[in-house]
């Protein structure tokens, strides 16, 4: 009998997924239509996968899926709503109109994404077309923020180095509009902008009529935090600073996290080292990676159409010798630079230019109004009075950056009078844990991440006191699923969603951003993650060396695979 | 390819054989494989009416040979292996058919011979979503006996869960309880499926292929035996009078949780009740009156439930006359007239005597309300005498029988409301949204000649049916689909909200891609500022709608009496005027020409 793999699954979906994107026009399909058929809160299955281009995706509430068969209704089906917002910067005023929008539209929350995002979740299909207008009259976009393209760029949120800090967000920001798509299907659609000639046969000149293979990832650090994960994104930019000024950027690529559970042929991967550019050159750079990618990349099987897989499967010095013809310059030796963590620094910091940054800590990066803490009421109070912007941390986080001093005390009143001091009192795990959105909305989610995430804090809290290490700065993270949102493969502790209530229990990163975790125990529950991480915080308590991180603690001792932890790219890492 | 090794196997007319010899010489592989596809897409879904003759081959002979693969599939595996199984099928000359499990036609898999099921299992034991509503068949109490049906499964699944390949297992341990015989053993996939699924592939189709032909040689001969169409009912026995009881299949709630009413879909038996019923009938359901009521009620008149009441010839206890001998739930006037006697009491006197309070009274209070705001002395005796004999709920049959089979399937809104300080039940709507499945129902078939599909099929349907008023159209659209008619099939449905309250909104969704309902205009009156009802549907579709009409389509209304009905009728002249150019009576004059056609027909209650 012929082999019945002649044409594989993911080959049929590759083939699928290339097809609408050829066929719709430049990102148009049939969204029209589709946003009129009055049967369903759904789209026609091809304009679910535009929409993503158009920063939204179609989502359902898993919670009611089986009660609502049973019922004949169709999936309770809304929509999820992504922010370009490259660096994750708003103004109070823009505060406040996106806090409207989450009362009026969404589900009465806003969630800070791990890429300095927005989301909006809940919204119902005849609502979509309003809320993207009220999200464009806020003067911010969604164009991009999803689909196969650069997605939003991400850039180090704390900018205590005003000045430098300032150049490196001007070139993330001006990346981030290079690589927009050219077509007008997004303003036609949403903003009723009228169809001119050519509509639908834009020209695409960095991205041809099928963009690229899979999403694109970029992010620019700034040493010596790496809370944007530099390592993790399709091209990292860390930027290079002597004296307060930018000299450049050491530019990493081939970064990327997800993975399919039991297909051994993806995997987390770190990005490679490529060598150092001068700030004009960034955008040259990027241009040659991006069309590289578009031209080489797997166009056949979405699980393996990252840039990380054309890299490995082609070698990196092509890879390397093609972005510098394209680019038609040479990378420069790469700068020394090095990170300390890829947390968050929260509380107040002050700027080189004497303007204060606090730093809140936002649980999952939800802000909603809980019993206790209203902390989205409290956001408004801020954004009410506050002067200077809001900036979201890669880490779901919110930095009130750039508050005169004689504002302080107001702003301090405020932040207690809404519960979002919890910054103060909470241990380091509680501080720095990350958790993906999960169910019951994202559809790739198996299990819990943001639900779960107050639970599990609470019974490792509880581990880590009787093991007395309240104190110890462990990087949790955990995910509903392999595909990494939430990042998970760079967490000291990390949990990866396999089924509902269980996981994968991942240990061994490095906290910096710059060695990948290794799997410890395989599709377990909360009690056997507990049991199997009791003796290791009691070795850990006995054993570790001064400040050690548990990561470093664990593969110190062995306690994963040392060659497991090792990945294939370890990053180039060189200490001032 | 030659056409002459299929041709042993065709169980036609000689005639027709020579047809399909003539149409598929000389086609490519890739034309043979949509035909058989396309003809086993007519086999599942139209089963054309026979000429005119009452007879139909018996579909037996024609599944004989048949291999059908079912697969159910999350990530594609089992629709891949599948997929590949029937090719290489096809490849071999037999005749296959390939459906996804959700596509299956439930009912057909008492007359299967040859079964592939392909499965996964994902998470903790569940199958795929696409094949839920198949392995919940299989397991469950309608399941058919299967001692015809030889099979094979083959599950896919991740031995890194507990519940590896459960799914699979239970279907193939379940197949063989239900006495279908295994061909071979499960296969269980791991995630490098390959090595499992190649050689159960492998297996599964030199199986098959000595299968088909061992049951085509016992039935090559000219057995094929003629059944007919409608088979010989047993004699009615139940009726009215002597109702039948018929068991509880399905009673689900099909408005979401967060909806405004409580409405179910119930499945009830009719077998070996001799009912037949036709579309557009309905079935009358004795209730019985809610217990926690005639405690109430016996309380309120201050009497002992256990007095014994002799009436109209028989004698029980005055409890036993209240629960499902008499009217409590809906009141009427000379009850009312005999009470106020008794209670002498100047409020309810005055109430009586208005002619507008008292329609009022009337419509808002139960038995129990007047019992306990104006007391009054009873005794049992003449308290079962004042009021008025319990009479049946007619409910509009939500099925046809050429789907349903010997069910009749109801679409039911459950009255439950605060009033008066206490909770108030309509008397039928929770009797049976109280009965679980295996209860019975006392029921019978009341016809309703007055509203029936088109005799001539190729004629255009619109059906108006708001809220539970759909329920008629469900067995409407359910006919025309099985019956292959001509005509298209137009719906318009409202209810307050999308989200909750859209009754059916799946299997209308199926109908619109099947091709079965061409057009559904809903309305949903409170998902905006300003009300929305299907009459505003109506108004909006007016020249297409018109045009239907003109056209010879029936227009059926089904629903809410007082208020809908009239605003649809306005709503329908209003179209005919505007599109028409007519004045007024005109309009009239057409609607009233159009009913006397029997053209535009309403079951409003």
């Amino acid at each position: 009998m012929n082999s019945p793999n002649s044409m594989t699954a993911d080959s049929y979906r590759a083939a699928a997924a290339e097809g609408v994107k050829e066929a719709s026009r430049r990102l148009r399909g049939t969204l029209v239509a589709s946003l009129a058929d009055a049967v369903t809160g759904a789209l026609a299955e091809a304009d679910a996968q535009v929409l993503k281009f158009h920063g939204s995706y179609q989502q359902d509430d898993r919670d009611l899926r089986e009660e609502r068969r049973l019922q004949k209704l169709e999936p309770a089906h809304d929509f999820m709503i992504r922010t370009r917002l490259p660096g994750g910067v708003v103004t109070p005023r823009q505060w406040l109109q996106l806090d409207a929008i989450a009362g009026s539209y969404a589900n009465g929350t806003l969630r800070l994404t791990t890429r300095q995002a927005f989301q909006f979740h809940g919204i119902i299909k005849r609502q979509l077309k309003a809320t993207l207008q009220a999200i464009n009259a806020s003067l911010i976009d969604t164009v991009a923020a999803c689909g196969d393209v650069n997605r939003n760029v991400v850039v180090a949120a704390n900018p205590y180095e005003s000045r430098a800090h300032a150049a490196v967000h001007d070139s993330a920001c001006r990346l981030s509009e290079y690589l927009l798509p050219k077509t007008r299907a997004y303003y036609e659609i949403w903003l009723d902008e009228k169809q001119v000639a050519g509509s639908g046969e834009e020209d695409e000149p960095i991205y041809g009529p099928t963009y690229l293979p899979r999403k694109f990832k970029i992010a620019f650090a700034v040493p010596p935090v790496n809370d944007v994960d530099a390592f993790a994104n399709d091209i990292g930019f860390i930027a290079i600073i002597e004296h307060g000024t930018l000299l450049g950027f050491n530019v990493v690529a081939g970064g990327g996290l997800g993975a399919t559970h039991g297909d051994p042929n993806t995997y987390p991967r770190l990005a490679d080292m490529l060598g150092f550019v001068a700030p004009d050159r960034v955008i040259a750079t990027a241009e040659a990676i991006v069309t590289t990618q578009r031209d080489f990349g797997n166009r056949s099987d979405r699980k393996r159409a990252r840039l990380k897989y054309t890299i490995d499967d082609r070698g990196f010095a092509w890879f390397k010798a093609e972005i510098e013809r394209r680019a038609g310059f040479e990378f420069a030796p790469a700068r020394p630079y090095g990170f300390d963590t890829n947390g968050d620094r929260f509380g107040w910091t002050e700027g080189e230019d004497g303007r204060l940054h606090l730093t809140l800590r936002i649980e999952s990066g939800r802000i909603a109004d809980r019993d206790g803490a209203p902390q989205r009421k409290g956001l408004r109070e801020i954004a009410r009075v506050h002067r200077g912007e809001f900036r979201l941390t890669p880490n779901q986080n919110l930095i009130v950056a750039n508050i005169a001093a004689t504002q302080r005390a107001q702003i301090e009143a405020l932040v207690a009078a809404h519960g979002l001091d919890n910054f103060r009192i909470a241990t380091p795990v509680r501080l720095h844990a990350l958790a993906c959105v999960a169910l019951p909305t994202c559809s790739q989610a198996m299990a819990e991440a943001e639900r779960y995430l107050p639970d599990f804090l609470v019974r490792i809290e509880a581990l880590l006191e009787r093991h007395g290490l309240r104190d110890a700065p462990i990087n949790l993270r955990l995910s509903g699923c392999p595909n990494g949102c939430s990042r998970p493969y760079l967490g000291e502790i990390a949990l990866v969603g396999k089924a509902p209530g269980r996981y994968n229990l991942l240990l061994g990163a490095d906290a910096r951003g710059q060695r990948l975790n290794a799997l410890y125990r395989e599709n377990i529950d909360e009690t056997e993650i507990l049991a199997a991480l009791d003796p290791l915080f009691a070795r850990f308590a006995l054993e570790r060396n001064g400040e050690e991180g548990f990561g470093d603690f664990i593969l110190r001792n062995n306690i994963v695979a040392a060659a497991t932890v090792s990945n294939k790219s370890i990053p180039l890492e060189t200490r001032t | 390819m030659s056409a002459e090794p299929v041709r042993a196997l065709i169980p036609l007319p000689e005639e027709k054989t020579g047809l399909l010899t003539r149409l598929v010489d000389g086609l490519d592989q890739a034309s043979l494989h949509w035909l058989s596809g396309y003809t086993a897409g007519l086999a599942a879904h139209a089963q054309v009416p026979p000429r005119d003759g009452a007879t139909l081959v018996s579909v037996e002979t024609a599944v004989l040979q048949q291999l059908t693969i079912v697969y159910g599939s999350q990530t594609g595996n089992s629709k891949r292996l599948a997929e590949s199984l029937a090719r290489e099928a096809g490849n071999a000359g037999l005749a296959v058919r390939l459906l996804r499990a959700d596509a299956y036609p439930l009912r057909e898999l008492k007359s299967e011979r040859l079964l592939y099921v392909v499965i996964s299992t994902q998470g903790d034991g569940d199958p795929p979503d696409d094949a839920r509503g198949f392995v919940e068949f299989i397991a469950g109490k309608r399941a058919p006996r299967l001692e015809e049906l030889k099979f094979a499964v083959l599950g896919l699944g991740d031995s890194s869960y507990a519940q590896f390949c459960a799914v699979g297992a239970a279907l193939d341990s379940r197949l063989a309880e239900l006495g279908a015989a295994r061909l071979f053993a499960r296969g269980d996939a791991d995630v490098d499926v390959d090595t499992i699924a190649r050689p159960w592939l492998q297996r599964a189709l030199t199986t098959a292929r000595e299968t088909l032909k061992t049951e085509s040689l016992k039935t090559s001969a000219p057995s094929a035996k003629v059944t007919p169409l409608r088979p010989q009912r047993a004699p009615v026995t139940w009726n009215r009078e002597r109702p039948y009881s018929a068991e509880v299949l399905v009673n689900q709630r099909i408005s979401a949780r967060d909806g405004s009413r409580d409405i179910r879909h119930i499945e009830l038996s009719l077998k070996d009740s001799g009912f037949s019923y036709e579309p557009g009938d309905a079935l009358g359901v004795w209730p019985t009156n809610p217990a926690s009521l005639v405690d109430d009620v016996i309380g309120a008149a201050g009497l002992d439930a256990q007095s014994l009441v002799a009436h109209e010839g028989q004698t029980l206890p005055l409890r036993d006359w209240l629960l499902d001998r008499r009217e409590l739930t809906r009141l009427a006037r000379p009850f009312v007239f005999a009470h106020a006697q008794r209670a002498r009491h100047d409020d309810l006197d005055s109430l009586v005597a208005s002619p507008v309070a008292f329609p009022v009274l009337l419509a808002e209070h139960q038995v129990v309300d007047v019992l306990r705001r104006f007391p009054a002395a009873w005794n049992a005796q003449e308290l079962v005498a004042a009021l008025r004999p319990l009479a049946p709920r007619l409910y509009s049959i939500a099925s046809s029988p050429k789907v349903a089979d010997d069910e009749a399937h109801l679409t039911v809104a459950r009255v439950d409301y605060e009033a008066f300080g206490h909770r108030h039940f309509g008397a039928a709507s929770e009797f049976l949204a109280a009965r679980d499945a295996d209860n019975r129902v006392p029921v019978f078939v009341e016809s309703n000649e007055r509203f029936r599909l088109p005799q001539d099929a190729s004629r255009d349907i619109i059906m108006i049916g708001p809220g539970t008023g759909v329920a008629p159209f469900r067995g409407f659209l359910q006919d025309r689909a099985a019956t292959g008619a001509k005509g298209r099939n137009w719906l318009f449905f409202g209810n307050p909200h999308f989200r909750s309250d859209f009754l059916y909104q799946v299997e209308w969704q199926q109908a619109l891609r099947r091709g079965e309902l061409h057009r559904l205009d809903v309305a949903f009156s409170r998902d905006q500022d300003h009300k929305v009802y299907v009459q505003h549907a109506i108004r909006r579709r007016g020249r297409e709608l018109y045009a239907w009409i003109e056209q010879g389509a029936h227009v059926y209304v089904c629903g809410d009496a007082a208020r809908m009905a009239r605003d649809v009728h306005a709503a329908l002249r209003d179209v005919i005027v505007e599109q028409g150019a007519k004045s007024l009576d005109e309009a009239e004059a057409t609607l009233s020409r159009l009913a006397a056609e029997r053209r535009y027909s309403r079951d409003v209650y």
